[in-house]
């Protein structure tokens, strides 16, 4: 029996980027923007890790607000956050924003690929899963 | 969701959290079509029972072939599994099960941009589905590898005849693997690690 066999498209580069504020297309929610870790801007994603600034909301936070700060009493990623308060990740962009913004959180930015791997990341990686 | 009683709203285990030493996270993402196991894979090797991220679609954008009935619909709710595996005290490994529809995709901010490397789990009874996803990754540079999860009853091919099928060069590794055991599914994620580590000595990763 044969496979059933693949047709390659070819590679049309990607459009190239809308230019400073037009609308990007198909990502509508690209609008929070955290610090990085050397004061370069990120975009919240989902394995950013939330920390919360104090252990006990203050008194003017929403209820959500405090839902969130107490769940990151230790690192959390957005996407635990999102699972943990049933909240689709595009909410949780504006719950956070309000948070960074009244510094009762902190973020700590991801690791995202590079035009050129880290390949001590890499070998970390490796030897964690090893110990798997 | 009500937040007033947002005291009750489980949090994790306390043996599910991260130390507070945890510095970063990067993510994998495991791509394929329904049913071809990606949640059994992510479950099978994470730390955490998998949790799972909603978002909501409206009907501007779902594309013009969908199918998703009758016109009075106006949104669908896309759900991604996940699990987490901790690499050390400051890194932190997180594992994204995705639907192989590319429609979904830009529903979370750079799942795949941001990613290290992506699996495109195959299932060889209807190994057609995969194609789609594995042109979209070549087109936006996502380094990927090809891990079939082996069911009993479905057609065995040799690994050359399906890279010849699914029309892949000779350096994207090509595994087989049981999804539902963990030793097996770790070793789908070293083959991809080893694949990003030869593409980074190359440089040839773009």
């Amino acid at each position: 029996m044969t496979p059933p066999q693949r047709q390659r498209r070819d590679i049309v580069p990607e459009p190239p980027a809308p230019k400073e504020g037009e609308d990007k297309p198909g990502n509508p929610e690209r609008m929070y923007v955290v610090a990085g870790p050397d004061g370069e801007r990120a975009e919240l994603d989902l394995v950013t890790l939330i920390v919360a600034r104090a252990t006990d909301p203050p008194p003017s936070a929403s209820p959500e607000q405090a839902a969130l700060l107490r769940l990151c009493a230790a690192p959390l990623s957005v996407a635990e956050l999102s699972a943990y308060l049933h909240l689709p990740f595009s909410a949780m962009g504006v719950l956070l924003t309000e948070l960074l913004t009244a510094e009762l959180v902190q973020a700590r930015a991801p690791i995202v690929r590079k035009a050129r791997s880290d390949r001590s990341l890499l070998e970390a990686v490796m030897n964690g899963l090893q110990r798997l | 969701m009500d937040f007033n009683g947002s005291d009750t709203i489980p949090g994790p285990r306390t043996e599910d959290q991260l130390p507070h030493t945890a510095q970063a996270a990067a993510k994998i993402v495991i791509v394929g079509g329904f049913g071809v196991g990606k949640t059994t894979m992510v479950g099978s090797v994470s730390e955490i029972t998998p949790l799972t991220t909603e978002e909501t679609m409206t009907q501007a954008g779902i594309g013009v072939d969908d199918n998703f009935g009758s016109a009075s619909k106006t949104a669908t709710t896309v759900a991604m599994d996940f699990g987490r595996i901790s690499i050390t005290d400051q890194l932190v490994l997180y594992l994204f099960g995705t639907p192989g529809q590319q429609r979904f995709w830009f529903l979370w901010n750079g799942l795949f941009e941001g990613a290290l490397g992506a699996v495109v789990l195959v299932d060889t009874r209807r190994l057609e589905v995969s194609f789609d996803v594995m042109g979209r990754l070549e087109e936006r540079g996502v380094p990927f590898v090809v891990a079939i999860n082996s069911f009993p009853d479905a057609p065995r091919y040799d690994i050359e005849e399906l890279r010849t099928a699914l029309d892949l060069t000779p350096d994207i590794p090509i595994i087989e693997c049981d999804a539902r055991r963990r030793a097996s599914s770790r070793d789908v994620l070293m083959t991809l690690m080893r694949f990003l580590h030869s593409l980074a000595m190359t440089g040839s990763l773009t």
